[in-house]
């Protein structure tokens, strides 16, 4: 499998996390922290940053040491590695943004048992090439990020009335305070993925159409 | 230390701030195993088995252990309950092979179920002595397999009803999770914010 070493595949495999395999919207994984969290876009970004981080250099070390580790104990190491970098990001946030690392609260530490990055290491960063790998985790955590973005803005707009904390409608807005407290999480995470499915249903029924008129078209020629 | 009361930590733990429904902890079994009330319930028991041996594990830690290097805490505690899940896999591969079968790939993630972690943070955050920490730890399993209970009810409920075809899968089941997480929100008032 590692043989293969042209770029478009690092490339292939950096865009295919953005959007096609997103990690949350198409595979959800990594849930906990991307309902826990995203009450506000701040939050989002900041949990986002620390995943990205955790993710890629897990990646990196896993794909450059994959010859070394024994199989039998390899979940063990994977989780051990990732659980080095989560306490150096830890620490990094601890002294450089205090407040937002006091809101996270453990959910800092949790990153270890994120399913997303332990499911990377296992099924990719093992049997690939470092290069590879490491594009792969580019392209997932920035999957990631956008949708914790797009669910804190979401709900920051609607339970709060604004975006990175800057007041949008003014005074008369009436927040829906739910959307920030943990149902509506639930719920738009629900809504969230109803729209990705109403999406690719459309797209399947749209390919099957043109399927259908082109046969048509060449029973008629 | 002064230890709070037990009896508020353990409904604490079981419904007002329940992992799952407040938290949003251990997500990942609670939408993977809740098809089958059965099946949900035992992957409880087994959750709250390992939760309880936790529990005491990071205490011993923290006291003998972690006072001297602090930086190991996120480290040894993954490395207790990694173990940990193993015996349990183990233990129940022999003692019921039918449940191993059910339960799955969802045995062996019990280890990254981030509630587990979450418990052992929580109790030495807080300076829990040991038995403060074994209640929060059955309370704070007895409430996520409430959870995943009353979930598999309710999907077992919801095959047997007409969905559209977009809406059945994961969304369905996150709604229906707001929906449990907002009846919740009602045992908030269950004691004054002085308790």
């Amino acid at each position: 499998m590692s043989a293969e070493q042209d770029p478009s595949q690092a490339y292939a495999e950096f865009v295919k996390g953005i959007w096609k395999e997103n990690p949350v919207f198409v595979q959800v994984l990594g849930m906990c922290p991307m309902l826990a969290v995203t009450n506000t876009a701040m939050n989002a970004v900041a949990m986002g940053g620390a995943t990205f981080f955790v993710l890629v250099g897990s990646s990196f070390l896993v794909s450059l040491l994959r010859r070394y580790i024994p199989a039998q104990v390899r979940i063990s190491t994977y989780i051990i590695i990732i659980a080095s970098f989560v306490t150096i990001a830890d620490y990094v946030l601890q002294a450089a943004l205090p407040a937002i690392h006091k809101e996270l609260g453990a959910f800092i530490s949790l990153i270890v048992v994120n399913c997303l990055i332990l499911g990377r290491q296992e099924a990719f960063a093992s049997k690939n090439t470092v290069k590879v790998a490491v594009a792969d985790a580019v392209g997932m955590a920035i999957g990631f990020l956008f949708a914790m973005l797009c669910l804190g803005s979401l709900r920051e707009i609607l339970g709060n009335g604004s975006l990175f904390g800057f007041d949008l409608f003014g005074p008369r807005f009436e927040p829906w305070v739910v959307m920030i407290l943990p149902p509506g999480g639930f719920i738009m995470l629900g809504v969230l993925l109803l729209f990705f499915n109403y999406v690719k249903v459309r797209r399947q029924k749209r390919a099957a159409e043109i399927a259908r008129v082109a046969a048509l078209e060449q029973e008629a020629a | 230390m002064e230890q709070p009361n037990l009896l508020y930590i353990f409904v604490s733990a079981l419904l007002i701030n329940n992992f799952t429904l407040y938290y949003f902890l251990g997500l990942c079994p609670f939408f993977g195993v809740s098809g089958r009330i059965a099946t949900a319930f035992r992957l409880g028991l087994a959750t709250i088995f390992v939760m309880v041996i936790t529990a005491i594990a990071a205490w011993a830690l923290d006291r003998w252990v972690l006072v001297h290097a602090p930086y190991l805490q996120l480290i040894s505690f993954i490395v207790v309950i990694a173990s940990t899940v193993q015996f349990v896999e183990m233990v129940i591969k022999k003692a019921s092979p039918v449940l191993f079968k059910a339960l799955g790939i969802f045995l062996p993630l019990i280890t990254t179920n981030c509630a587990i972690l979450y418990l052992a943070l929580t109790a030495s955050k807080k300076g829990y002595d040991l038995v403060t920490g074994l209640v929060f730890a059955v309370g704070a399993g007895a409430g996520f397999t409430l959870a995943l209970v009353l979930m598999a009810g309710l999907r077992e409920e919801a095959e047997l009803s007409d969905i559209p075809s977009i809406v059945k899968g994961t969304a369905m089941n996150l709604i229906i999770a707001g929906l449990l997480s907002l009846a919740f929100m009602g045992f908030a008032g269950l004691f004054s914010s002085s308790a």
